[in-house]
């Protein structure tokens, strides 16, 4: 589904190399996990598959589903079907969360050729999706992500993530900054999404979100490279003993 | 839920914007000519001029006695230079003063005698001029009656006033809604108690020029008590190369009456800059209440800034009244420089006075505009919210006044000023001034400048939207205030402007 082959990505005004050879296949249906120190490259490396400016791409490839994701506009990558939950969801005053998420659904159906949403059809699926994640109507009318909390914030992104319906989510630290009620919502609002086809690319610095949503692979990211692979015992190994083991062992 | 409903169907319009603006592609929409025939009246400006303009008018004696006045103050008065807008020296004598399509020369009596050829200009521009219902086709019309609304419309094609819809039914209600012409000639003792009394004869240079040669415009008085049965609204096209438009308008809404004015204006591409300098004066009784709104989308001149209209209006109101109450809702898109102050004279006690603004300019456009409140009588309130949104190599000047006079007693005003800068080759400004003269009147005053945020259109664009739908979104977010301040067809309007205004000024 999702094939990263060897990308090396660096800074569009400046001589920064931050993303050196990554390698990463992400399976239809599977969840990938990736962890790794701060300022390893992790949030670049979903930026530079959502198409956000401001990076060079100086190597390699990545595609979804055989479609080649570097040479498409941001917005095509989205209606191609690719998803970024960001770590840092941004505000946007004056415009209803609610209008938002309608105008970024139609604004996709458009692009694929289908009519919009009707508004009957598009509330009943808002109500639903928003309910499960317990997010109120009040919060559907504010300015999007304006005054939310850090775990408003994030439920938000689902609740972006379930109406758009990509086929591959890509989740940059959506569990930091949570309580572990928030964690869970988040967690089952990501494992509701699970139906066997979609593909997850998880971003995280702990454990515990990885024990609500269960990675089928744990990859560890230091220094712009995936520098070690395995199943999920790797994020219990990070958990116990840090990165520190595992980086003196690649060197 | 019933909440969220609400808010759906309400917030639906910023979709359907968005939707809309996609389809229209190609940036002004208006800029197609009309193919008439006109006559003109020679050019320059002299007193042969202005009589032949009042001759053309058919108008009395004092009215053309009050114009060569004005013509004999203008020759000593100088333009003014203190805005903030640039623009070649224009040459008063190398232009029109007088253009109306030949077809017009014997009055028609109706609407139906209008030429085909002008009343299809009007029909592109999609202004009704047929006594209909305007069936909002939008979500959010539900707040509108069930059978549609209603809006009376006055015509003005260069010139002249091509008709006035509706006419008969609002002089039911006692209202009477005309050309500023026909005001003259019928209601000569109206227009003669207010005309030039909220802006007098010599106020600025452009207002003298407009007294002087003014040749069309709109009459409204609503007589006491009176709820206007329907809004009105004035379309001012200017078609004519080479030729000035310069539109009077008077409204007088009696004591406790109460009436809602949309003016609409657009004109044609073309290389050389036309003049426009209007001036509307609105005199505002006891317990009387006005809302004026413009949607102003003049052309603009090209993307290099050429041509273009030079949009120099004066607008008053005068709450003479107590408790009075004036609302101002601009949106400025077009023009190549916008030169305008509405403003409210706070006379009356208790009289209150609003202004809501957005202001556009693109590529190479300049807007100097803001508001004065003159506090005179005790308890007056106003509020200014104003949003200036810059693109291009724009320069866009938010100039405000707020006065409080000594018997303005536990006066009050509010100001916001929201600039938003979309690329770094464009300016904004905030020029308040503020004088208070008593001690009980309080003035608040917050200013904001802010970017387009390229995470904000990233954001937007990780979901889908491309970068004009997205630059759009922000933009109608950023004027939401004063969008909402609109009627709803103004609104619906005001958003496709606001996206259409700046295409091209990202990527
Ligand atoms: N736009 C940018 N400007 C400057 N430095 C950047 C930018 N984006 C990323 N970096 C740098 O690249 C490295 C990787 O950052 P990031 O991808 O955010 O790491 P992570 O998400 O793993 O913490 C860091 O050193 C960071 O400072
Ligand atoms: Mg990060």
């Amino acid at each position: 589904m999702l094939n990263i082959k060897n990308l090396h990505v660096k800074l569009e005004d400046e001589d920064k190399q931050i993303l050196k050879g990554v390698n990463l296949t992400v399976e239809a249906g599977k969840v990938h996990a990736i962890m790794g120190p701060n300022g390893s490259g992790k949030s670049t490396l979903s930026y530079v598959l959502s198409g956000k400016g401001g990076y060079e791409v100086t190597d390699g490839s990545a595609s979804l589903d055989g479609q080649d994701l570097l040479e498409l506009e941001a917005e095509e990558r989205a209606t191609a079907g690719l998803f970024l939950a960001f770590q840092y969801p941004v505000e946007i005053p004056g415009v209803g969360n609610m209008t938002f998420l309608r105008t970024a659904v139609n604004a996709q159906r458009k692009a694929r050729g289908e009519d919009p949403m009707s508004a009957a059809d598009f509330l009943k699926e808002v109500r639903k999706t928003a309910k499960s994640l317990k997010i109120d109507a009040e919060m559907l009318k504010r300015p999007v992500n304006v005054g939310f909390s850090g775990g408003e914030k994030k439920r938000n992104e689902i609740l972006q993530m379930a109406m758009l319906s990509p086929k591959m989510c890509i989740l940059d630290e959506t569990d930091s900054g949570l309580d572990v009620d928030a964690m869970k919502l988040v967690a089952e609002g990501v494992n509701a999404l699970r139906d066997g086809k979609r593909g997850f690319l998880v971003i995280t610095h702990y454990q515990r979100l990885l024990d609500h949503i269960k990675p089928d692979v744990v990859h560890i990211m230091a220094n712009g490279r995936i520098i070690k692979t395995g199943g999920p015992e790797l994020a219990l190994e990070v958990e116990n003993n840090g990165y520190a083991g595992i980086l003196a062992e690649v060197e | 839920m019933a909440a969220l409903d609400q808010t759906q169907v309400k917030e639906g319009i910023d979709q359907e914007t968005v939707d809309a603006v996609r389809e229209v592609g190609g940036a002004y929409k208006h800029g197609w000519a009309t193919d008439i025939e006109m006559e003109y009246a020679p050019k320059g400006l002299t007193t042969d001029i202005v009589r032949l303009i009042s001759q053309k008018n058919e108008e009395p004696q004092w009215m053309l006695d009050w114009r060569l006045q004005a013509y004999d103050r203008w020759l000593t008065k100088e333009e003014p230079s203190w805005a903030m807008v640039d623009y070649p020296e224009i040459d008063f004598q190398d232009q029109y003063y007088y253009a109306r399509p030949k077809s017009m020369e014997v009055k028609p009596k109706s609407l139906d005698e209008v030429d085909p050829k002008l009343l299809e200009t009007y029909k592109k521009l999609g202004i009704p001029l047929k006594e209909q219902m305007i069936l909002a086709g939008v979500e959010g019309a539900e707040n509108a009656p069930a059978e549609g609304r209603k809006v009376a419309v006055d015509a003005v094609f260069d010139s002249v006033s091509l008709g006035t819809t509706f006419k008969a039914e609002l002089a039911e209600a006692g209202v009477i809604f005309c050309s500023i012409s026909e005001a003259i000639r019928e209601h000569p003792e109206l227009v003669k108690k207010y005309l030039g009394t909220v802006v007098p004869v010599s106020d600025n240079f452009y207002a003298t020029l407009n007294s002087a040669v003014f040749s069309d415009g709109s009459f409204v008085y609503v007589p006491p008590g009176v709820r206007c049965p329907m809004e009105l609204s004035t379309y001012f096209r200017i078609n004519a190369e080479n030729t000035g438009q310069f539109e009077r308008t008077l409204i007088i809404a009696d004591k406790g009456s109460y009436v809602s004015y949309l003016e609409g204006c657009t004109a044609p591409a073309r290389d050389i800059a036309q003049l426009h300098a209007a001036v509307v004066e609105i005199i505002i009784e006891e317990d009387a209440e006005v809302k004026y709104s413009t949607v102003q989308n003049w052309y603009p001149g090209d993307e290099n800034g050429k041509g273009g209209i030079y949009n120099f209006v004066t607008k008053r109101a005068d709450c003479r009244g107590d408790r009075a109450k004036i609302m101002w809702t601009q949106v400025e898109t077009g023009s190549a420089v916008t030169w305008k102050y509405p403003s409210c004279i706070l006379r009356g006690d208790d009289s209150q006075g609003e202004f809501y603004s957005i202001a556009i300019t693109n590529n190479y456009q300049q807007a100097d505009t803001g508001t004065k409140m003159v506090h005179l009588g005790k308890n007056t309130k106003s509020r200014i919210v104003s949003k200036g949104i810059s693109a291009g190599h724009a320069q866009n000047t938010y100039r405000g006044l707020v006065s409080m006079h000594p018997k303005a007693k536990n006066a009050r005003n509010y100001t916001q000023c929201d600039s938003l800068l979309i690329g770094n080759k464009c300016g904004a400004h905030t020029v308040p001034y503020i004088e208070v003269k008593n001690n009980s009147a309080r003035v608040e005053h917050e200013a904001t400048t802010s970017k387009v945020d390229d995470d904000q259109l990233f954001y937007c664009r990780s979901r889908g939207m491309d970068e004009e739908a997205a630059v759009a979104l922000v933009v109608n977010g950023f004027c939401k205030d004063v969008l909402q301040a609109l009627p709803m067809e103004f609104a619906m309007e005001a958003q496709q402007l606001v996206a259409i205004s700046l295409e091209g000024s990202v990527g």
